[in-house]
């Protein structure tokens, strides 16, 4: 074959090459101006139905959300409702997690749409309805950084995203924050939506607010994306996120949260240039108003804050107490705002935070990490993921990833809720385990794990009361006697993931 | 002690059992129990009330319905004793 | 086990019909608890809560927490039931409200030791504390505070106090002043504690500071609270200086040195240290101690 200057292409030297002879469409240069190309080429789409078309979606694939969005998200409910009506059947939903306003999914689980669901946890009806037994595949539960890294290598496969985003411009470029006056649903970051953007077969953004080309800063960029679709809502914005996360002023949590800061304080982990996560509400958030008061004093300033991001963080960076911000999940619009005014606080994705295979994700650079927990046992192994009750009602959430990097594991619970203790001979779920969780503060006592002499010598010198998480353990039975065991069926709910992908834990039905 | 009318003390808060004691013709002690850790503590709580009940005399004929919150067994005793007294319209009581 | 001299910095009310509360009310590290049986239950629910606390103090451990209730006065039809049961129960201390004369606190007295004779408990072991709530309490103080070896303090409670004074409660505390210096003088006078009165809004710390300083000032030995927020700011304010827990640690190093030479005299700077000096440092070391401004390792 010649080309246009001339030159001789042999076809069996594409051949050895195993590459194609190039020759002009024909068409021409498209000419059109930038604003013109932005109408008729953009990814825009007409409507959720047309884009479900044209991704390709079929019978037994996967599809994925993200819940940025969370108690107000309604992307998945929407997008469910779309595809039921469409005649999709044997959908696995592979969900970075699901709230208490995905009820609706029992419906569609029950007409056959979806088959399978993949999450970091579940609640309410929905929860209550597959711990009774209303799925025939087990539950796939994996943790933040567990659900990233198997996005990433493939173990869980992706055929379309669906990601709900407070802003896109027409190509695609999303985000979590927007500068317009005409956003109506921030949540700040899309560190969970980015990585299934990036390795999703085909990405769909839905927006309520298409903005100019190019819309920045863009969590998810263009190339990631497929289509994007205008929706009228997003979901709540008054549950997506509200203004400002207030610290706790129940006793019993400052109790808790005043301990817990005096253990990290005279843990050794309590340096300058220090880094640190923590929860978002109750007693592990109020840690960091304890610990901020001893860093003022000891003139100790932490390196970084890593995780969930709430306006309590933004407020010790901005008082130069954290030197930067690394955020995979905003909490309140003053986290989500700080995005965009605050130049050290940067939008992680669930790779870069909890990657347990590669050494660069933030978990890997984490000294001290404060973690709540529904049930504790003596083996400091946690549960967060099912009640009392057996029943599923928690979200693994970041809680094994930062446990087994973190330098300095601190949990946080009650002795007693209600009258159920928290401290047991074997917890009901194995979510943590007990390896690497070091040091259990509650509001009647601190137990340090055998495994760390070192931080119990410490805390000893320093005049901090410890005592054995086998006494805790009988404390907490005194009080409220010994709980009978729970009643469970054979059958198989749920499989708990530990991050590295394999199984560690299996939750079967409860006895009605 | 007899029991006269329907004796009921408690409230529905947190740590806390809304007892109502009252005569039946059943031969045993009644109980019906709603409670909120049904699972892990119904057996127990259920023992609880039917010793107190024996330890005042009462045998049977005696019907307990109870709405627990959560309370310890210390408080279900208080409640189902003071209940008890209430319904028998008795301050007649021996502090041991 | 029930003590007269013991650290009573503060003391936390819990209301006798509140089974939630009752449960783990020493979690919180005020000095004392005081299940009230008193006013905050209403004539209905007097029998319930006798039941409630009788049974909370029996079975639940609550430590090294002071255990205190406040029964109905005598000349009600709750009163002796209250005293029979918490005497059965083992509560440490009764608080006698709204006491007025010497003779309020003798009658409790006789009746208290009926009761412990009646169930076998050794005379004089339950405990016994005086709640001065009006005009004419305040004129007998002093009698009140030495009617009975078994006062470990007299109190001030304000809101009745200005009731019967037709005062109103304000921000200096100027109505509640001739009462708390009668109080505290009379307590000293008879070798008690002197106890100031509740403030209610658990929002205001400043004002809650204030008027633990003031009552520190003159000489009060603590303060009741309602609410577990009130007790850090409370045992701040009770804490000792630096200042006089360098001078308690010397005081304490000349009585070990004294004992240790076998000497029954202690002498710090050439001069004599008298007993009571000595007990005072002992206590401002326990205060330090418990304030968490103190290592006990620093005073071996």
């Amino acid at each position: 074959m010649k080309n246009a200057i001339h030159h001789e292409v042999s076809s069996e030297l594409l051949k050895h090459l195993g590459l194609e002879f190039y020759s002009d469409n024909g068409k021409g240069k498209d000419c059109s101006t930038l604003n013109e190309r932005l109408v008729k080429n953009g990814k825009l789409v007409d409507s959720l139905e047309a884009a479900i078309k044209k991704s390709g979606l079929k019978d037994g694939m996967t599809i994925s959300f993200h819940h940025h969005f969370r108690n107000g998200d309604y992307i998945l409910n929407m997008v469910l409702d779309t595809l039921a009506k469409m005649g999709f059947k044997n959908l696995t939903v592979a969900s970075s997690s699901l709230s208490t306003a995905h009820a609706p999914l029992i419906e569609h689980i029950k007409s056959g749409v979806v088959t399978k669901i993949e999450s970091s946890g579940m609640r309410d009806d929905l929860a209550d309805a597959i711990s009774h037994g209303l799925m025939k595949e087990p539950v796939i539960f994996r943790s933040h950084g567990g659900r990233a890294s198997a996005i990433a290598n493939g173990s869980l496969h992706i055929d379309v995203a669906f990601l709900g985003a407070p802003s896109s411009d027409v190509v695609g470029n999303a985000s979590g924050v927007y500068t317009n006056p005409e956003g109506k649903s921030i949540c700040g970051s899309l560190g969970y939506a980015k990585v299934d953007a990036r390795y999703a077969d085909k990405a769909i953004i839905l927006t309520d607010n298409v903005v100019p080309f190019p819309n920045s800063p863009a969590s998810i960029p263009a190339t990631d994306v497929d289509y994007v679709v205008k929706v009228e809502a997003l979901g709540d914005s008054s549950k997506i996120s509200s203004g400002a996360t207030r610290f706790t002023k129940n006793p019993r949590d400052l109790l808790i949260a005043e301990a817990a800061a005096k253990v990290i304080q005279e843990s050794g982990y309590f340096t300058d240039g220090f880094s640190i996560q923590t929860g978002s509400g109750g007693a592990a958030l109020a840690v960091t108003r304890f610990i901020s008061e001893e860093m003022v004093k000891r003139n100790i300033k932490a390196r970084f804050a890593l995780g969930g991001i709430t306006g309590q963080i933004v407020k010790l960076y901005e008082e130069g107490l954290i030197g930067k911000i690394l955020d995979v999940q905003g909490f309140d619009t003053i986290a989500a705002e700080s995005l965009i005014n605050n130049a050290d606080h940067i939008e992680v994705d669930g790779n870069q935070y909890a990657s347990p295979f590669n050494e660069g994700s933030a978990i890997h650079q984490l000294d001290v990490v404060i973690l709540s927990a529904l049930e504790v046992d003596v083996n400091f192994n946690v549960n967060v993921l099912t009640g009392s009750d057996g029943v599923i009602r928690g979200a693994i959430g970041g809680h094994p990833d930062t446990a087994s990097k973190a330098a300095l594991t601190v949990l946080v619970s009650p002795l007693i809720r209600g009258r159920i203790p928290c401290i047991l001979d074997r917890v009901n779920t194995l979510v943590t385990p007990g390896s690497v969780c070091d040091v259990l503060v509650t509001d009647q006592g601190i137990a340090v794990n055998p495994n760390r002499p070192e931080v119990k010598e410490r805390l000893l010198k320093a005049g901090l009361k410890v005592t054995t998480i086998e006494a805790l353990k009988e404390s907490a039975e005194k009080v409220v006697g010994k709980p009978d065991p729970l009643q469970f069926t054979d059958k198989v709910v749920a499989v708990v993931t530990h991050p590295d992908g394999r199984v560690l834990d299996v939750i079967h039905e409860v006895k009605a | 002690m007899e029991l006269i009318s329907k004796g009921r003390a408690g409230t529905l808060e947190s740590g806390d059992i809304c007892v109502v004691v009252e005569k039946t013709d059943d031969a045993g002690i009644v109980i019906d129990l709603d409670s909120s850790v049904a699972s892990l503590f119904g057996r127990e709580i259920k023992e609880v009330i039917k010793k107190t009940v024996n330890d005042h005399g009462f045998k049977g004929g005696v019907k307990v319905t109870a709405t627990d919150k959560g309370a310890l067994n210390c408080t279900i005793e208080a409640r189902v004793t003071a209940a008890l007294y209430r319904a028998a319209e008795s301050t007649e009581f021996s502090w041991k | 086990m029930a003590t007269k001299q013991r650290l009573r910095r503060t003391m936390m009310f819990i209301p006798g019909n509140n089974p939630g509360m009752m449960r783990d009310a020493h979690i919180y590290g005020s000095d004392s608890i005081m299940f009230d049986l008193e006013d905050a239950v209403s004539m209905a629910e007097k029998d319930a809560a006798r039941l409630l606390v009788f049974n909370a103090i029996k079975t639940i451990d609550y430590g090294d927490t002071e255990v205190v209730v406040r029964i109905n006065p005598l000349n009600t039809p709750y009163g002796k039931a209250d005293i029979e049961a918490m005497v059965v129960a083992g509560a440490h201390v009764l608080r006698m409200p709204k006491t007025e004369t010497a003779e309020d606190i003798t009658e409790c007295e006789a009746y208290i030791a009926e009761m412990e004779k009646k169930h076998g408990i050794p005379v004089g072991k339950t405990l016994m504390m005086a709640a001065i709530e009006g005009a004419l309490g305040v004129i007998n103080a002093y009698k009140i505070a030495t009617a009975s070896d078994r006062l470990i303090g007299i109190a001030i409670g304000a809101e009745d106090y200005c009731a019967n004074l037709k005062a109103n409660r304000t921000k200096s505390g100027i109505e509640l002043q001739l009462a708390r210096e009668t109080i505290v003088v009379a307590a000293r006078a008879a070798g008690i504690d002197a106890l100031d009165t509740v403030f209610s809004d658990v929002n205001d710390e400043e004002q809650l500071i204030y008027e633990a300083t003031l009552v520190k000032e003159m000489g009060f030995d603590g303060k009741s609270v309602i609410n577990p927020r009130q007790i850090g700011p409370v045992h701040k304010v009770f804490a000792p200086t630096e200042k006089e827990i360098e001078k308690a640690k010397r005081i304490i190093a000349a009585l070990k040195e004294a004992e240790a030479k076998g000497s029954g005299v202690i002498s710090l700077n050439g001069k004599m240290v008298d007993r009571p000096v000595v007990i005072r440092a002992e206590r401002t070391i326990e205060l330090a101690i418990a304030s968490g401004v103190l290592l006990p390792e620093e005073v071996e």
